[in-house]
């Protein structure tokens, strides 16, 4: 594609065209698949341990990388397969690291809640729950000591919108102007416990404001609104203004792990939003409008299929790694 | 046709009950569609399909118990094109197709740790004829961070009262005139905070020295610390690196009560990834400082508020440097080996001189850095002197003391003549009243006592 990064940001941000909307398509479906296939390993115990899955939410990281900039950089939870394909990561070395084998991202050593790709600008993957909100503070910092002209987007819950260093991250955040996006992908329970339930304040993007930080909350269901408000508030913080807060509404359709039993809310609530609020079912009308054929879609869908069923057959084939590897990357050589 | 299999609701999971099916033989499904309930005594899941097509069997009936994990539970009929594999040569089965993996990988043989190698660590020389230069600790700390700004762009300063203040204990001193604030940073009190904003600036490749007021406030930070610089690396496979020093004063300073009163060296000791280095001297802290900025792993730089202002000679030569990694014999002796780190070391040359007054002559180690501890220097003193007392400040069970003992015995057990001790401060915390706390941690007069008892005096 010849266009300027530039203008591509200003299309997803006006209201896509075409062949924005059908690379939109492509990589939702691309996660969903993925995600279901990671599910399916998982059942078939292929993948170990915790396997958060990022099913419902696609919107959101396809979303924001369509208005992302070269050397902006991502920092998100546990919960972050779909934003390492989103942000370019190969689909073959995610799959191999849920599989823990020597082809995935981290050679086995890292599983499903931390993987990183500095080339993709992709800073983990992180299992405490709002650690990566100070990290990605701490990335932003870098961008303004630098002053690079980059932006940091970290990605959070709501369940992580109610731990402390989120807001001491905040306050810095706003004091020194670092240009730095939060993202708060608000999919409505923290494990099994409903927003209702664990905030005081349940409209998340109003959380910056004793901090003097703008918010907006989302449809994060609908990715053309996503680029919109993600092109709104990284032009905030590119420009010097500090920090913007996006609260991206949202559902996980999936259990919060794999072995979440999901006691805590109705299969008809979870039917309601899959019937009525699908990001992928939403894009497809906008597709239909745009006068895309089925044709184009079901090539889409071969190419995702092939996609996923290859990253499977690496992820299942890839050998273990070497008991030799248990030892390495705990130190750095000193260089001097 | 593709087998769909009983999924594992979790790890541990080996059957379960297939409590209802949602679909009959002949029914076309999409990836997504909930085909079936299983339960176990736990939990209840949906198995949802992972392709399209059509049902063509039902191998389980509803209502089955104690089915295995991986069993074939139906039969899909699938789009056999659309599943072909990416080229044109003849790939694998759909991976729904493959059975479970079995036991069959080579049993792995046990890895051995790696030895480090490579040349032996020394001090730098010191040319004949240098001359040495008068310094408190407090200004070898300030002149080794000064230093290394001039040097390398990357390398900044952040934390409470660093700039405007010039640092709580005056160890930052100048460094704001010097170096403005975009490189000495005041932040709030926020210590979990801005300890997570120098890993991440580390994380893109800045080079932070982190001040904390004192380690008893790092614990709020200790998360950062541990689960994230420490253990990045190995997570990610080598990609991402923290070349970040934490830093401030570790250990009991005088009356300030059991929250402000605690060394550290033990719990930051434990962790792999990190460095731990524990200072004395002037020459040391300077030396030891520059050589944690430049390294490229975390450092945790434990000081002492009460050496701060102690003042000792300090070869006055370009770029001092000194290892991490290696002790110090800070005095030779042949009778018994005593081990301390930071202020401790002073009290144990103390001791060593009282000791040499009865006779006893005290080989002292600084073991100056606590991970990595520089074992093979302890060895060869106490296979030398054959008795063995260590000190620490901070509490004994499982503390750096009981780590030597641990070691020694294991590598010299034959040359002990007698059980090693320890010195540490008593198992409560450090109560306020001078005389309590004076009975609480180590002493001259405890370390001599406990050098006499392991030479039977």
């Amino acid at each position: 594609m010849a266009r300027s990064k530039k203008a591509q940001e200003a299309t997803a941000a006006a209201g896509a065209g075409r062949d924005q909307l059908l690379k939109y398509y492509r990589d939702m479906l691309l996660i969903r698949r993925f995600e279901e296939r990671a599910g399916q390993l998982y059942g078939m115990g292929l993948i170990g341990g915790f396997c958060h899955l990022y099913i419902g939410q696609e919107a959101i990281a396809v979303g924001m990388e369509g208005i992302r900039r070269p050397g902006d950089q991502i920092i998100t939870g546990y919960r972050d397969h779909g934003h390492m394909l989103a942000a370019g990561m190969e689909s073959r070395a995610v799959m191999a690291e849920l599989t823990g084998r020597a082809g995935g991202s981290s050679r086995g050593k890292g599983g499903s809640m931390h993987m990183f790709s500095t080339e993709a600008g992709f800073y983990g993957g992180h299992g405490i729950v709002g650690a990566q909100v100070s990290l990605g503070t701490g990335l932003a910092l870098a961008n303004k000591y630098s002053a690079n002209g980059n932006v940091a987007f970290a990605y959070f819950g709501d369940g992580a919108a109610n731990q402390g260093q989120v807001y001491e991250s905040f306050n810095m955040a706003e004091l020194w102007s670092l240009p730095v996006v939060y993202v708060i992908e608000n999919n409505q329970y923290a494990m099994g416990t409903s927003v209702e339930r664990s905030a005081a304040e349940t409209h998340l993007h109003k959380r910056g404001a004793s901090f003097r930080i703008p918010g907006e909350e989302v449809d994060g269901m609908d990715v053309e609104a996503v680029a919109a408000a993600g092109a709104k508030a990284a032009e905030h913080a590119r420009s010097g203004q500090g920090p913007f807060i996006l609260e991206m509404k949202t559902y996980r359709y999936r259990g919060h792990s794999m072995s979440d039993p999901a006691k805590y809310r109705t299969k008809e609530e979870v039917d309601e939003v899959k019937k009525t609020r699908d990001p992928i079912e939403h894009l497809r009308e906008k597709l239909d409008a745009a006068k895309v054929t089925e044709d184009e879609l079901k090539a889409i869908d071969a190419e995702v299929k092939r996609i996923v069923a290859d990253a499977a057959e690496f992820a299942r084939t890839s050998p273990e790694p070497e008991p030799a590897e248990l030892y390495t990357d705990v130190y750095l050589e000193a260089a001097e | 046709m593709t087998d769909i299999l009983m999924p594992a609701l979790s790890p541990t999971m080996e059957e379960g009950t297939l409590a209802k099916w949602h679909v009959k033989a002949g029914d076309t499904v999409k990836a997504g569609d909930v085909i079936a309930e299983i339960e176990t005594d736990k939990a209840t899941m949906e198995v949802e399909a992972v392709d399209e097509g059509i049902i063509s069997d039902i191998l389980i009936a509803a209502g089955s118990e104690g089915v295995k994990v991986n069993t074939p539970i139906a039969r899909l009929a699938g789009d056999e094109v659309a599943a072909a594999p990416p080229s044109s040569k003849a790939g694998p089965p759909p991976v729904a197709a493959e059975p479970a993996p079995t036991a069959v990988r080579a049993e792995p043989k046990a890895p051995v740790a790696p030895v480090a190698v490579s040349a032996p660590l020394q001090d730098p020389e010191i040319p004949a004829g240098t001359k040495m230069v008068r310094i408190t600790v407090r200004d070898a700390l300030r002149d080794a961070m000064a230093e290394e700004m001039r040097r390398d762009e990357r390398v900044f300063l952040m934390g409470e009262e660093v700039a405007q203040y010039q640092g709580a204990y005056k160890v930052s001193r100048d460094l704001l005139q010097e170096f403005g604030d975009r490189r000495v940073i005041d932040t709030p009190i926020t210590e979990h905070g801005f300890a997570g904003l120098g890993v991440g600036a580390a994380m893109a490749g800045l080079k932070p020295i982190v001040e904390f007021m004192t380690w008893n406030f790092a614990m709020q930070a200790i998360d950062q610390i541990i689960n994230s610089a420490a253990k990045t690396l190995y997570m990610s496979g080598g990609q991402i690196k923290s070349s970040i020093v934490f830093r401030g004063p570790n250990g009991a300073a005088s009356r300030v009560g059991a929250q402000h009163s605690q060394d550290y060296s033990n719990w930051y000791g434990h962790v792999p990834g990190l460095k731990v280095v524990a200072p004395y001297d002037a020459a040391d802290a300077k030396g030891l400082l520059k050589a944690a900025i430049r390294d490229p792993n975390p450092i945790v730089f434990l000081e002492h508020e009460m050496m701060y202002g102690v003042e000792f000679d300090i070869p006055d030569v370009e770029d001092w440097i000194v290892p991490i990694g290696k002790a110090k014999v800070r005095r030779e002796g042949t009778g018994v080996t005593i081990t301390a780190h930071s202020r401790m070391v002073g009290l144990a040359l103390k001791a060593a001189e009282e000791l040499a007054a009865e006779g006893i002559e005290a080989e002292v180690i600084d073991l100056r850095t606590i991970r990595p501890l520089d074992h093979e220097t302890v060895l060869q003193s106490v296979r030398k002197t054959n008795r063995l007392v260590t000190v620490e400040e901070g509490w004994g069970p499982m503390g750096v003391g009981a780590e030597i003992i641990a070691r020694v015995t294991e590598h010299a057990f034959d040359y002990l003549d007698a059980p090693p001790l320890r010195v540490h401060q008593e198992d409560v915390p450090l109560p306020y009243a001078a005389a309590l706390e004076a009975l609480s941690l180590p002493s001259v007069e405890k370390i001599v006592k406990a050098a006499k008892a392991v030479c039977y005096r």
